[in-house]
């Protein structure tokens, strides 16, 4: 590269020169436009963030009965939406460190059972209100009320009880949890003025960006907060988010330079889609993955022969190239992958194998009547026809499916957790005793395999107080063995985060814990 | 009272009685449906725990009628009340909603109806010869392809290779008249091809129906141009049937355009009420659904109205 060019380059990553001029004369040197764009983008993130500009992202996962109440948050759009206008004690970095936010430090006794929350000092809400730890513990009590209908219930129950202590919050444990902190970084756990107990749906909070417009189902507008404490994230003047829930329409919008990033791109279209000019596709291996969940205590699944038959009788391979188009990766039967601490990565990985899965059914002494499997397309994306591949594959083995297809309207409530075998998803938790005790402990809210395995829970619970890395290890991957050989998921794949970005935005970077990166594309990001 | 009065005013009745025994279905249907409000709120993400509260929030725990009756009551005072699921006012989010719609279809209509009208005589000017095999053909090749295509067809060509257009037709206050405009381009062309075949086809057959009468015989035969016999004898003879249709297309302009709302990401009535029917919102599925059956019983009553002043016999009784 000439010096010309070098300079161009630098100036053009800082927003002082032509984007297009420098592409034109980079062509004229015989550089390649993907090149060009590739010098480009990396020599914005060189550069640094610049202040400034409008974004737009498109999202599907939205719908006009949405409300910015973090209680009641479950679309993908409010996620996004809290993570640019709000903000937790914690949040969870990439490479899953804590990243203190309202918290500034983080105490424990050492039995893991008392925890001391710092509040930083000198944040404002958005309506000029400063943060106080009472703010604080009003938000955490209002997640965890006896009387709360909030998405972070199920983690918050632990909690024995909780008080101000000078600039500090201290939440006292039933029983100890070294993961406390990172259960902190839900996006439920937004905190709110006077933790939203007076207007919970107000949308006040103290994130980078203000919402400045709020149409449930269409659009959203932020504007960058003026007395936000933190100058180092929070880059653009103005965040648009643009609901757009058909996917084609949402890859359209992207390419027609309408909005600068989109989420959840189907994988069949991805790698077509990266081939556009001007923009490019970005996946990330998370912790979300796609099953299929078997009741252990329902008659044919209450034996565990029957269910390795089927555990054997899935071609994860298949899956994985077929339904994901290969943006995934293969499942183990434990809920579990490598984007977790701790993760055991010398468990055996199980393979399709026809002859082990015809052994065992013939040793559960099923009476070769149709096994019957219950999918929708709302499952996961692609769940029908991830049931007709298994279907086949149970076949050579001998095993007999049968599909049954339902009804996406109603899934959540009518067939899953209640039908013994069915589809469905998870997205990954940043941690895995939260992981486990959300769905395969005896006790918990969501145990839709219903595995009651008291050896299990008492690991998960000795994990969860331990202190000691190595010690806990070992115990997650006593736990794992568990779950894979004795319980009732089936987990073929762990999906990728497949999203689009536009080369003119830099600061994009890989984030394995949920999608658009971790929610904080908008505030990580900047124009290049 | 005048005979034309009096069947305008049992007609109305008769769509204020429909619009009640809309309202009605419309909640038992909402009842049928698996699951609740809450439940639908909750998602996977439920636990008993969390749904119990809710629903004793949302007051779910009344019997269904007295639901019913509570929301009719509020009704007829003008209060349309709160949506369950986000605590939304239902009137102010419905009145944007429902203008965006009206917008739309507004333009689709302002374009399609002329057009089809006129199509609709130039074939039958034309009939048989290659004219009206071509309108023939392109509006009836357009009808057979599904909304969606047609959506992602212009969508690519006009939008993303072309950059004429946006593919994202969301329209706010913040835009001007201009704006708007053009960011409703695309669904505008989608719908008026939609409508426009069945309209225009409408008009050829009726047309012809009336030009086999004798007095277009004698039109003919005062040497009239063939135009002048169409437009001016043939025409308004036809106009009852004609506008039948058109009130249906106009009725589904503002009720069926789901699919184009949802693929344009158009911030319309469709997309709305979908959202919350799949939610059991069922205060806001009522509203919506009174207003389509308002839309509906009002445009038929039109398309009556007009066939029956159009109709000689009922304006001159014996």
């Amino acid at each position: 590269m000439n010096d010309e060019l070098k300079y161009l380059l630098a100036r053009t990553a800082q927003g002082k020169y032509n984007r297009r001029a420098f592409l034109g004369k980079a062509g004229a040197l015989g550089i390649t436009a993907v090149a060009a764009n590739t010098m480009l983008s990396s020599a914005a993130h060189a550069a640094g963030p610049v202040r400034g500009g409008t974004l737009s992202i498109g999202l599907g996962g939205g719908e006009s009965t949405n409300s910015l109440d973090p209680a009641a948050a479950t679309s993908q759009v409010i996620f996004n939406i809290l993570r640019q206008s709000g903000e937790n004690l914690v949040n969870v970095s990439p490479s899953g460190e804590i990243d203190f936010r309202l918290a500034e430090s983080i105490e424990s006794t050492a039995d893991a059972k008392t925890w001391s929350f710092k509040i930083r000092k000198g944040v404002e809400f958005h309506n000029g209100k400063t943060l106080t730890p009472e703010d604080v513990l009003a938000t955490l009590e209002r997640h965890s009320n006896e009387e709360s209908k909030s998405g972070a219930l199920g983690i918050m129950q632990g909690i024995e009880s909780m008080r101000v202590d000078g600039d500090s919050v201290e939440v006292t444990l039933t029983t100890p949890n070294a993961d406390l902190p990172f259960l902190m970084a839900d996006y439920h756990l937004v905190i709110q003025p006077n933790g939203g107990m007076d207007d919970p749906t107000a949308g006040i909070f103290t994130g980078p960006y203000a919402i400045t417009v709020n149409e449930p189902g269409v659009r959203y507008v932020g504007e960058r907060f003026a007395n936000y404490w933190d100058d180092s994230i929070g880059h653009f003047d103005t965040v648009e988010t643009l609901v757009i829930n058909d996917a084609t329409a949402r890859s359209a919008a992207l390419q027609s330079g309408q909005v600068q990033m989109i989420n959840q791109v189907d994988p069949n279209v991805a790698g077509l889609l990266d081939r556009s000019p001007g923009l490019s596709v970005r996946n990330v291996s998370g912790r979300g993955h796609y099953v299929f969940i078997m009741h252990c205590d329902t008659a044919p699944f209450d034996n565990n022969d029957l269910r390795l038959a089927l555990k054997y009788a899935i071609n994860r391979e298949e899956m994985v190239e077929k339904i994901l188009s290969g943006y995934g990766s293969i499942g183990n039967d434990i809920p579990i992958n490598a984007a977790y601490p701790l993760f055991d990565d010398t468990i055996a990985q199980r393979t399709y194998d026809p002859e082990k899965a015809a052994f065992h059914y013939k040793k559960s002494g099923h009476d070769g009547s149709p096994i019957i499997l219950r999918t929708a397309d709302g499952a996961f994306p692609g769940a029908v026809d991830a049931a007709a591949l298994f279907q086949q594959s149970a076949a050579a083995a001998g095993i007999p499916l049968e599909i049954k297809r339902e009804p996406n309207d109603g899934y959540w409530s009518e067939v899953w957790n209640k039908q013994p075998f069915c589809a469905s998803y998870w997205s990954g938790r940043p941690v895995q005793d939260q992981m486990y005790s959300t769905a395969y402990t005896t006790g918990a809210d969501w145990n839709d395999t219903r595995f009651f395995n008291d050896t299990f829970d008492g690991i998960v619970l000795e994990a969860r107080s331990e202190l000691d890395l190595v010690k806990r290890k070992a115990l997650y991957s006593e736990a794992a063995m568990l779950v894979r050989d004795e319980g009732g998921v089936i987990c073929p794949m762990f999906n990728d985060f497949v999203e689009g970005v536009r080369d003119d935005i830099a600061g994009w970077e890989a984030d394995p814990n949920l999608e658009m990166m971790n929610g904080f594309a908008a505030v990580k990001c900047w124009k290049a | 009272m005048h005979p034309i009065l009096k069947l305008i005013a049992q007609r109305l009745a008769l769509s204020i009685l429909l619009l009640f025994a809309a309202s009605a279905l419309i909640f038992v249907g909402t009842q049928i449906l698996p699951g609740d409000v809450a439940q639908s709120i909750l998602g996977q993400s439920a636990t008993e725990q969390s749904l119990a509260n809710l629903r004793e929030e949302l007051g779910l725990n009344e019997p269904a009628l007295t639901r019913y009756f509570s929301w009719l009551g509020g009704v007829m005072h003008g209060d349309l009340g709160t949506a369950l699921t986000n605590g939304a006012d239902i009137a102010t989010s419905l009145g944007s909603r429902l203008s965006n719609t009206m917008f739309l279809a507004f333009w689709a209509a302002f374009i399609s109806v002329p057009l089809a009208i006129f199509l609709g005589l130039l074939s039958v000017r034309y009939r048989d010869r290659w004219p009206d095999k071509l309108i023939s053909a392109v509006t009836l090749t357009s009808i057979s392809i599904p909304e969606f295509l047609i959506s992602y067809i212009l969508m690519y060509f006009v939008s993303v290779k072309l950059g004429w257009f946006s593919s994202v037709a969301m329209i706010n206050d913040s835009m001007s008249f201009g704006e708007k405009l053009s960011a409703i381009a695309l669904p505008v062309i989608v719908l008026t091809l939609v409508v426009l075949a069945q309209m225009m086809r409408m008009t050829r057959a009726a047309i012809l129906n009336v030009m086999q009468s004798a007095y277009i015989e004698t039109a003919e035969l005062k040497g009239l141009s063939s135009f002048n016999v169409i437009a001016k004898h043939a025409f308004p003879n036809a106009i009852s049937p004609i506008v039948n249709v058109v009130m249906l297309n106009l009725a589904y302009l503002v009720v069926g355009v789901v699919v184009v709302e949802v693929v344009f990401v158009y911030p319309g009535m469709g997309q709305y009420l979908v959202d919350h029917v799949s939610k059991r919102d069922v205060p806001v599925v009522q509203a919506c659904g009174l207003i389509f059956a308002a839309v509906y019983i009002g445009l038929n009553l039109v398309a009556d109205v007009v066939s029956i002043l159009a109709n000689p016999k009922l304006r001159h009784p014996k």
